[in-house]
């Protein structure tokens, strides 16, 4: 099966069988999120630091269930990036966190890059929560792992993703893992929010047709419109942007019959989704934050489990 | 009086030696009797040279001299060979004020490492509003004009500069880059870029810059106005495509290109490590291939470093967040002989970095005859020794390049006839 990455920070280390490994192990997990007594004792004993350098609730929260679920006790660390402007630089504070004898870091930032700074400076396991526009590896392996949970297996499915595509990690590490899994992914949005290097990533195309981009696919995965970075002028109006690209029925009919609807959220309601699509049948949403924990755990249990 | 013998002088295969006597060289293979009781130095079969001119350099005094101060920017320049620094005035006041101008001089004098000639802000406060009392910063000896970092986005200020240092006989010398374009940006933008999540600094931001500012120097030369632009650290073929046109115009434009853009790439940035954060950044190898033809082809003037050293714990932010800049003026020459010694010679690597930055400047060029200025660089040109930045005189000790193995080192340098290193 090849070595075993130290960390999860993208999936450039990672083998089809590995990521595999993780997705099965999910099920397992699944199975102990449905018992009275939600727990199982793998990692007693060990401490995983929640390093949160950007605001998250939700990431935050499923990654510290994860790890009580598992046994670990849990140091969180809300920095926000207020620490940085203070002067404390980012290995600073790691010195600080060290020096508590954490055993692992969830790292949130919002510098690309930064996880992997951690791994570096701290020589402990590092699970990347997000940083910057680089990557979110657990958010697409869930992603991953709801579509599998619905067709089998990734092989030959096509993935539609939606929207700004340009800033975000959600994108990126989708774009990275769902090939390696056998799916192709077409990436979808105005041409401002569609880097066009992004084209160079094995089986992944891009186009500015919505159409196009959810014809025949079995999954369609809208972004969130981060409107908090649309003053640059990327788009001429957000109603523009909702009549062209929003992911809802009369766009859903081009794809397969069937096909899945995935949203990572916080959603932009009848902006980048209308709510008939947000909340029928064919959304698997709410199913991606239950898998999301199993995944999380499952993480956990593949880095730090037997590992000295 | 100094005498350094077991020399030999570029291209030429004799060993000699060279006496130098109140800042002159006073003659080669002088007969003993004529060294008087000075100090012999062996050069150890070391390739003399003119001290090198460094155009670009950041040595952070005054305020920011936990980065760098005069004493260990002017020792580390003495140590790369250098024996002119022009230092950039963008710091903590700005140079704007001949008072700092004279002041930094005279410290400068007093430490007998390489020479300063500091050069002053174009605008007051390198705001790019108002121009600086240009007059009174070339009296009190400034060496040129620049508002270096910050981009100059007022052209009509700009241009007014041109005229006013263009009177005066002065270069202004701008960081070409369109702050707009930049937006954002942390490295170059394209499919690394992409690739990593970062926001990328497009090529086409110094192009449209060079653009703009070659058009307002035309615009003055057709009217008989006197100005000189100096473009610095170019990082892109478009840009230097740019400059190439102009020159053939015979617009009194030009450029340099720093080696750290000649020999890493925006691949180096995946990496994550804020050591490879410049500005402008890291560029593709197609643009450093296209540089290295312009050095090649004459389209570049010369080379300089942008020494800009900062502390580790900055370096060590991520890549949002640390400051820009990299500082190797110790390695600046061992770096071009080592990589491009073959393909450029050793001549043309030597004029780019003593003759040919003299001439942008309008100074004398240097030379090794009887009679000159003794500013002079003895060079190792074969031993291969491996880059520690432990050794670094700079307060900057850590290197992009440490651990590399590097030929061409200085081993001797002479500022004014004084020893300014010796290794």
């Amino acid at each position: 099966m090849g070595a075993r990455p130290p960390h999860l920070l993208d999936f450039q280390d990672w083998t089809p069988e590995r990521l595999g490994a993780i997705l099965d192990n999910a099920d397992t997990m699944l199975q102990v999120l449905d018992r009275p007594v939600k727990k199982v004792p793998a990692l007693q004993g060990l401490t995983v630091c929640n390093a949160f350098f950007e605001n998250s609730t939700r990431t935050r929260t499923s990654f510290e269930l994860a790890a009580r679920r598992m046994s670990a006790d849990v140091l969180t660390f809300a920095a926000g990036a207020s620490s940085v402007s203070k002067g404390e630089s980012l290995r600073d504070t790691l010195e600080v966190l060290t020096s508590y004898k954490v055993d692992a870091y969830i790292v949130r930032h919002h510098a690309a890059g930064a996880a992997h700074l951690v791994a570096r400076y701290s020589g402990k396991p590092v699970i990347n929560a997000g940083d910057g526009r680089r990557a979110h590896p657990t958010q697409a392996l869930l992603d991953a792992y709801t579509i599998r949970q619905e067709y089998g297996s990734l092989e030959g499915k096509k993935v539609a993703i939606l929207g700004d595509v340009r800033h975000s990690r959600v994108a990126r590490s989708n774009a990275e893992l769902l090939p390696k899994l056998g799916a192709q992914v077409v990436l979808c949005g105005p041409t401002t929010l569609l880097p066009p290097g992004l084209a160079q990533m094995p089986g992944v195309t891009l186009t500015t047709d919505p159409r196009e981009a959810v014809r025949g696919a079995h999954a369609v995965m809208a972004l969130r419109l981060q409107r908090e970075r649309m003053s640059g002028g990327f788009l001429g109006s957000l109603q523009e942007y909702a009549d062209t690209y929003q992911v809802n029925d009369t766009l859903l009919k081009e794809a397969e019959s069937g096909a899945i609807v995935l949203h990572p959220g916080p959603m932009n309601r009848d902006l980048e989704i209308s709510s008939d699509a947000a909340d029928g049948p064919q959304s698997r949403i709410l199913k991606q934050v239950e898998n999301g924990q199993a995944i999380r755990m499952s993480v956990l249990y593949h880095l730090l489990v037997g590992r000295n | 009086m100094i005498t350094i013998t077991n020399i030999k002088r570029v291209g030429s295969e004799k060993t000699e030696s060279v006496t130098i006597e109140g800042g002159l060289i006073k003659g080669w293979n002088l007969p003993t009797d004529q060294q008087g009781e000075g100090q012999v130095i062996d050069g150890q079969g070391g390739t003399v040279a003119p001290a090198l001119i460094e155009l670009h350099a950041h040595l952070r005094e005054p305020g920011q001299t936990e980065k760098e101060d005069l004493s260990s920017g002017l020792a580390a320049a003495a140590a790369g060979g250098y024996g002119t620094v022009v230092s950039m005035p963008n710091t903590s006041p700005v140079v704007d004020d001949p008072a700092i101008v004279r002041s930094l001089i005279e410290k400068a004098n007093s430490l007998g490492f390489a020479r300063l000639r500091p050069a002053a802000a174009l605008t007051k406060g390198q705001k790019g509003e108002e121009l600086a009392e240009l007059t009174y910063l070339k009296e009190a000896g400034a060496a040129m004009f620049t508002d270096d970092g910050r981009t100059n986005e007022n052209a009509r200020t700009l241009r007014l500069g041109l005229e006013t240092a263009g009177s005066l006989g002065m270069v202004i010398s701008v960081h070409a880059e369109d702050a707009t374009l930049r937006a954002d940006g942390v490295m170059n933008e394209g499919p690394v870029s992409e690739a990593l999540g970062l926001p990328g600094n497009p090529a086409a931001a110094e192009a449209a810059r060079v653009a703009r500012d070659i058009e307002i120097v035309a615009g003055l030369h057709a009217q008989g106005v006197p100005a000189r632009l100096h473009i610095q650290h170019l990082s892109t073929a478009r840009a230097l495509d740019l400059v190439r046109a102009a020159k053939a115009q015979g617009l009194p434009v030009t450029c340099e290109v720093c080696p750290h853009h000649l020999t890493l790439t925006d691949e180096a940035l995946r990496s994550f490590d804020a050591i490879y954060k410049v500005a402008p950044p890291l560029r593709t190898q197609a643009d450093a291939d296209h540089l290295l033809e312009g050095l090649q082809d004459g389209s570049v003037d010369c080379l300089a470093t942008d020494h800009a050293p900062h502390t580790r714990a900055e370096k060590e932010r991520d890549l949002l967040d640390a400051p820009s800049g990299i500082a190797y003026i110790e390695l600046a020459f061992p770096l071009m002989y080592t990589r491009f010694g073959e393909t450029l010679g050793l001549e043309r690597i030597l004029d780019l970095m003593t003759a040919a930055p003299a001439r942008v400047m309008g100074w004398d060029e240097p030379t090794l005859d009887a009679g000159a200025k003794a500013d002079l660089v003895v060079l190792d040109l074969t031993t291969e020794r491996p880059v520690n930045p432990a050794e670094f005189k700079s307060k900057a000790k850590f290197t992009p390049w440490a651990g590399e193995t590097l030929k061409g080192w200085p081993v001797l340098t002479v500022v004014d006839g004084k020893v300014a290193y010796q290794r």
